[in-house]
């Protein structure tokens, strides 16, 4: 080969420079406004207890440097087989620098911290692993948030008639699979722009539950609109390890399901016909057609598995979350999870740290507003968004869907 | 509805059972037929060619016999007994594998993930766990047993074209298949992995396998056919025996005489137009698709470029054009160099330029006639300007051109869509020719053009460079590069090997676009 | 999948059709108008099942329908006929209004009012939907209208309540800002799209949410947030900057008319510019009009600037028109309203100009209605998704009314696009 000069601004260094900027303001910025106090990060769900304790300054100037330090590894080119995890290591610096200055002169209580971030959390899993199966196999599924909806005012509606926590929970996934069918018949039968299709059901759902609610829920709560709650159960032994203990094995099912479903999707995609036939209608349908799987089937089959999942993740807002059903009460939600699933890359374990991570955010902004921070907890709150723009821009590595993702199948 | 099968029916399961027989298959999409009452037998052992130009329908029918499609009308029968295929399931089933032009696999799977897709060896009972080791066991076994090399752990899109294509064919047997069709294999093979190819297939028939084998070159038909049929315009024309020579089977094909040269007097070249030299370009995925390219085109005259597809041409062209940045290397055309000038400004300094891939690259299906014959100059006077568009100036401008380029449509305002694919490479050689020209580009410039509008193109370029028009032509029918050249660089794995006359024996073209050269290379490492 | 076909086929034989079945199949073929028409049918049969179903009283008469029928027939009918004579009446003419115009006991204002509400509420969707029609010409689904109109509104109540500017500058200016900020959040996303490949309707999805938290913490701020008051809400824009409107209580204002300038200038940007042109050719095969020297990268750039133009504008001329003050929920849904009528207006201008209108009755009626039989407003959010569903799938539209099944090249597929 004839030698061609390389560029100089390779992904890696174009990060590195990122990383070191972000540094330098954690290091002067967050050093400087920072109290030289010290910050506790208590092991518990209050300020009691063991505690990890940093004078708030020299913790945000400290992890300042740290990432700075990471982001020069990486601009000078030469870690290139590291790259992920210095990434990954540079913004947990960041973060750690923010928090070490927002926590001066205070605490943050852990346990409450992962609790919540694992709540908040919790339907973001689930949205973002119901558009996994769908997205994998070749359908754009943007109504989420409409699944949610549908989902939560199920859960509530038939839970509060039976009473019964597991007639919601079932009622919210067959809420979530009308959805679903919907947007299957749309997108698969009648070949309609799947985003196009994705958005209006959403507005759909938004207008059948408000209008429901309305009419049935608001006039007469107590017959339509107070289901059950979501038991809690402990787990006896697991649930008093420390931290993750009361976090992981004092939950309900909810949090359970969601935490299996992220390796049982992943192992099943990888390495089970199914899978393989999933991977195959989402990256080249008409190569799995030629060898006769049945593609628009199989789709049909993953979108209303995915309505099950997401309609499960509904009943987060109503059975745990907040008790009762109110018009657009997701909030939202069902976009951050969509965010979640690509800045996820597509694959349920992505997905879960993506989740995990705009929890974290969520609860983070909660627990700032509470403190009286002086970041305005809107901004916080962007955060989800502004990272899956920053994702899909190509600037944290590239983000590809499945090639055949959102195109429907036309034979010839 | 069984029209004109009755004389092989009579014939069939008397003392050669026949493998396949379709009677009176007809396929129509809209007002068009693309297969009209077509039949065809094919016995155990026999590979049978399906000849016929693009456009023919060869490709519609083998569709249908692969559940692809369905017919309207007529009869399929495997080994005598009638079949509907509804998908390629039942196809399948019924012991019938194909390999595509576009090849059928999923680039981001392993060859053994591709190989096991639809017929997975599986584990675990409803669970379906895939048997890994098996699925492996199973490609390597085919792979030996019919010489055809492939490594199961390779990712698909890492592979040559070449590799690729056995995949499909070890794909195909694994499903044990009786009746192979094989859907123009050769277009992106090198004569010598041609070569290879028509062993294999020979080969297989030997083990009693059916072959069909779709193609539009004569001379492999010669090579490997045991049997001829001819499809032309839809119907079948003749069934034919190898022994009928080539000119024969070119009038069949194409339903008259036609002349395979094309007529020129000797080039007077000029001046150098376009030089190129040390060029460099990678291609999509940043692998060098050009490495270190020095070219001249002159006034005049037509330099051809010969070689496989996928060897660097089209990323070649795409730099020159300015659709694609380059890595080093120099571009000038009059001495003006063209790196990082941009399309726009390169076309409107007089390149024309006939891209290869015409419904992709070439006209916007979607817009009419006129709007497509003023696609690269709509901002331009006097079809318009910066702001708006003259819609009378377009409307005069395609009433003009329809007529001096011969483009056969009702009305210019109707959408390119509707117009056939010989018209519509007539839009894009009448926009790019109707304005005055220093080079002209012309990348594969009849692919999938009717007869008639390949003859009718040929003369367009003839023309253009007896008018004192640097030409390149970028061709991988070796046919139409030697019939239009007046001087043939071979290009291979992205460097121009050799550059050689149109007189030199086709043989050693064939080995130098295959990168044997007979003097030892010099290797600029 | 490549199939080939032959050049030139032997014509068929042209079928012998009777005048009726002829004047039905043309009739069919005119594809669009029928259509529209059958899917607000289909939306209003729908919308009336949801009205009787969610009526306990009704409902009760249900449980004894084999005994008699009539009740419950009557029943349904009786609550279905007040609630869609209310959407006419609120959305066209009350007849008793116009009436009481006549023998002199009302206003002429009062007979004009539901015009005035239904006009009002179309004339931000007119800018949004052209936002997202425009973009839909040019192969991009602008989904961020919402957001864009949200910044509209910010920049154009900020310069309406911060500036001290003369009457009808004032004004202009506002709307400019508005405009401007719109364009910049257009901007964003499609400097993204053309740099980094960055699929627009991820980044307009994200950037809505951007847009709308930036809102919530902007009128809690000193300066914007009106002193008087200690709840999110901003300071009223002055009068010099408000959109003339016709007599009071007739809330109509010179928005409308801008959005029929709006309209035209965008028909004419499509179909006579040399931009319309580039974008048209951009967004039906990009590497085509690449080949043809085109800028892609520019176009959608470009494209996503004026939608995000026309989305801010849109904003601008709800908070000068009617809300004259920013609150956390000032630019409704209007962005998302947008692409309903976009899709229903089938991305033509004049088209959307009258699907917003559509929608915009839809409101104005819904209100009444609420008012009127106490059927939640929400259900003209039903009613409008429906209609767009059935739009979009006019194969489902033919399927229910057992006609001549669509050809598969006239579904919706044209509009399909990955990620």
């Amino acid at each position: 080969m004839v030698d061609a000069p390389e560029p100089f601004w390779i992904r890696e260094r174009r990060l590195g420079a990122g990383i070191t900027v972000i540094g330098l303001i954690a290091t002067f910025v967050f050093g400087s406004l920072a109290e030289s106090k010290t910050a506790r990060f208590t092991l518990s769900a209050d300020a009691s207890g063991a505690a990890i304790s940093i004078n708030g300054q020299v913790g945000a100037i400290l992890f300042g440097l740290i990432t700075v330090a990471l982001g020069v590894v990486m601009l000078t080119g030469r870690a290139r087989r590291w790259q992920t995890l210095l990434l990954s290591l540079g913004i947990l610096a960041f973060v750690l620098s923010f928090l070490c200055w927002q926590v001066a002169g205070k605490f943050l209580p852990l346990v409450d911290t992962l609790d919540g971030s694992l709540e908040y959390a919790l339907p973001l899993i689930l949205g973002a692993l119901a558009g996994v199966l769908g997205e994998r196999s070749g359908v754009v599924n943007v109504a989420i948030e409409g699944q949610f909806l549908m989902g939560a005012f199920g859960a509530a509606l038939v839970g509060t008639l039976a009473t019964s926590v597991w007639a919601g929970l079932i009622s919210a996934m067959v809420g979530g699979v009308i959805i679903a069918a919907m947007l299957a018949v749309l997108a698969i039968r009648f070949l309609v722009d799947q985003v196009v299709v994705g958005i209006v059901l959403n507005l759909f759902a938004l207008g059948i539950t408000g209008f429901l609610y309305e009419r049935l829920m608001q006039p007469n709560a107590l017959k339509y609109n107070q289901p059950p709650k979501m038991p809690e159960w402990k787990i006896p032994g697991l649930s008093h390890i420390p931290v993750i203990g009361p976090v992981l094995f004092d939950a309900n099912l909810l949090v359970w399901l969601a935490l299996i479903l992220v390796p049982v999707i992943h192992l099943a995609l990888k390495n089970t016909r199914w899978g393989l036939r999933t991977r195959a209608v989402g990256e080249h349908p008409t190569a799995a057609d030629t060898v006769g799987v049945r593609v628009r089937g199989l789709r049909y089959v993953n979108v209303l598995l995915g309505g099950v999942i997401a309609g499960a993740g509904g009943a987060y807002f109503t059975l745990v979350s907040t008790g009762a059903f109110n018009k657009n009460m997701t909030a939202g939600a069902g976009f951050i999870a969509l965010a979640a699933l690509i800045f996820g890359r597509w694959t349920p374990f992505g997905a879960l740290g993506a989740a995990l991570f705009f929890g974290f955010a969520q609860k983070l902004a909660y627990y700032l507003s509470v403190a009286g921070s002086p970041v305005p907890n809107q901004f916080l709150n962007m955060l989800p968004y502004i990272a899956t723009i920053i994702a899909v821009a190509g600037l944290v590595g590239r983000v590809r869907a499945p090639a055949a993702d959102g195109v429907p199948y036309v034979k010839s | 509805m069984v029209g004109g099968g009755q004389l092989s029916s009579v014939a069939s399961g008397q003392e050669i059972p026949l493998r396949l027989e379709l009677r009176g298959i007809t396929k129509r999409f809209g007002d068009l037929v693309a297969n009209d009452h077509i039949d065809i037998t094919v016995e155990p052992g026999e590979v049978h060619a399906l000849l016929g130009e693009n456009g023919a329908g060869k490709s519609t029918l083998m569709n249908q016999l692969y559940g692809l499609l369905q017919p309207d009308e007529g009869e399929i029968l495997v080994d005598g007994e009638a079949k509907v295929f509804r998908s390629p399931r039942d196809a399948i089933a019924a012991g019938i594998g194909m390999v595509h032009q576009h090849f059928m696999l999923v680039p981001v799977f392993t060859v053994a993930e591709n190989i096991a897709l639809g017929a997975e060896d599986v584990r675990g009972g409803p669970l379906g766990i895939l048997d890994r080791r098996r699925n492996r066991r199973d490609v390597l076994e085919t792979s030996q047993k019919y010489g055809l090399p492939v490594d199961p752990d390779a990712l698909v899109e890492n592979l040559p074209v070449g590799a690729q294509q056995r995949v499909e064919i070890v794909k195909a047997l694994t499903r044990d298949v009786d009746l192979l069709i094989l859907d123009e294999p050769t277009a992106v093979l090198t004569p010598q992995e041609t070569d290879e190819l028509l062993a294999v297939m020979r080969s297989l028939a030997e083990t009693g396998k059916s072959i069909v084998f779709i193609t539009h070159k004569l001379r492999e038909v010669k090579a490997i056919a045991d049997r001829i049929t001819v499809i032309r315009r839809g119907r079948t024309v003749a069934t034919a025996s190898p022994d009928t020579s080539e000119d024969e089977l070119a009038a069949l094909m194409v339903g008259r005489d036609v002349s395979l040269e094309v007529s020129k007097g000797p080039a007077e070249p000029g001046r150098d137009v376009l030089k190129i030299s040390g060029l460099i370009v990678d291609d999509d995925r940043g692998v060098r698709a050009v490495d270190g390219v020095d070219l001249t085109v002159r006034a005049g005259e037509v330099l051809g470029v010969a070689g496989v597809q996928g060897n660097g041409q089209t990323e070649l062209v795409e730099a020159i054009i300015g659709l694609r940045g380059i890595r080093a290397g120099s571009m000038e055309l009059d001495n003006e160099s063209l790196a990082g000038m941009g399309t726009k400004k390169i076309l409107h300094s007089g390149v024309g330029y006939i891209p290869e891939d015409r419904s992709h690259d070439g006209v916007v299906k979607e817009f009419s006639v006129a709007e497509n014959l003023v696609l690269d100059m709509y901002d331009r006077p006097p079809f318009g300007n910066a702001f708006r568009l003259n819609a009378k100036a377009v409307a005069d401008n395609a009433g003009e051109r329809v007529g001096q380029f011969d483009i056969r449509t009702t009305s210019a305002e109707h959408a390119v869509s509707t117009l056939s694919g010989g018209n519509q490479q007539k839009v894009v050689v009448a926009r790019e020719m109707s304005r005055p020209l220093r080079l002209m580009i012309a990348s594969q410039p009849t692919r999938g053009v009717d007869v008639g509008s390949i003859e009718f193109i040929h003369n367009q370029i003839i023309h253009e460079r007896d008018s004192g028009t640097a030409v390149l032509v970028v061709s991988s029918e070796l046919d139409e590069v030697v019939g239009l050249a007046d001087r043939i660089a071979v290009m291979y794995r992205g460097r121009i090997l050799a550059t050689v006359s149109p007189d030199m024996p086709r043989e050693e073209i064939g080995l130098l676009m295959a990168g044997i050269t007979s003097a030892p290379q010099e290797d600029a490492e | 999948m490549s199939t080939e076909v032959a050049e030139k086929p032997a014509p068929p034989k042209p079928k012998q059709d009777s005048f009726l079945a002829l004047f039905l199949k043309n009739l069919w073929s005119a594809n669009t108008v029928t259509v529209t028409v059958l899917s607000i049918f289909l939306a209003l049969v729908i919308g009336a099942v949801l009205i009787v179903i969610s009526d306990s009283d009704v409902l009760s008469k249900f449980s004894y329908f084999t005994a008699r029928p009539s009740d419950a027939l009557n029943a349904s009918w009786d609550l279905i006929s007040s609630a869609y004579a209310d959407l006419f009446k609120g959305a066209i003419l009350d007849p008793a209004s116009i009436q009481a115009w006549a023998d002199g006991t009302g206003t002429w204002q009062a007979a004009l009012n539901p015009i005035s509400e239904t006009l009002t509420y179309a004339t931000p969707l007119v800018f949004t939907g052209l936002s997202v029609a425009i973009a839909f010409r040019g192969g991009l689904f602008n989904i961020g209208g919402q957001g864009q109109a949200v910044i509209g509104c910010v920049l154009g109540a900020v310069a309406g309540f911060a500036f001290s500017l003369p009457a009808g500058i004032h004004l202009i200016v506002a709307l400019l800002f508005g405009l401007i900020g719109g364009a910049l959040w257009g901007f964003l996303p499609g400097l993204l799209k053309a740099r980094a490949g960055a699929h627009e309707v991820i980044t307009t999805i994200m950037l809505n949410y951007v847009a709308t938290l930036f809102l919530g913490w902007l009128i809690l701020q000193k300066g914007v947030q009106d002193p008087n008051r200690s709840d999110a809400i901003s300071k009223a824009v002055k009068s010099t900057a408000v959109l003339p409107a016709l007599p009071s209580p007739l809330r109509v204002h010179l928005g409308i008319v801008l959005a029929v300038l709006v309209t035209a200038g965008v028909a004419w940007l499509i179909n006579r510019s040399s931009f319309g042109f580039e974008l048209r050719a951009v967004g039906v095969n990009p590497p085509a009009a690449k080949t043809a020297g085109m800028s892609v990268a520019r176009t959608y750039t470009l494209l996503m600037v004026v939608a995000g133009g026309l989305a801010g504008l849109g904003g601008a001329v709800q908070v000068l028109g009617t809300a004259d003050k920013l609150t956390a929920q000032v630019a409704g849904n209007i962005g998302f309203d947008g692409l309903l009528v976009a899709l229903l207006g089938r991305n033509k201008p004049w088209g959307t100009l009258l699907a917003a209108i559509l929608y915009g009755a839809l409101r104005a009626g819904g209100n009444l209605m609420q008012v009127d039989v106490g059927i939640s407003l929400e259900l003209v959010t039903v009613l409008q998704a429906l209609i767009v569903i059935f739009i979009a799938a006019p194969a489902l539209v033919k399927a229910i009314f057992q006609l001549r099944a669509a050809r598969a090249a006239r579904l919706g597929a044209s509009l399909a696009k990955g990620w």
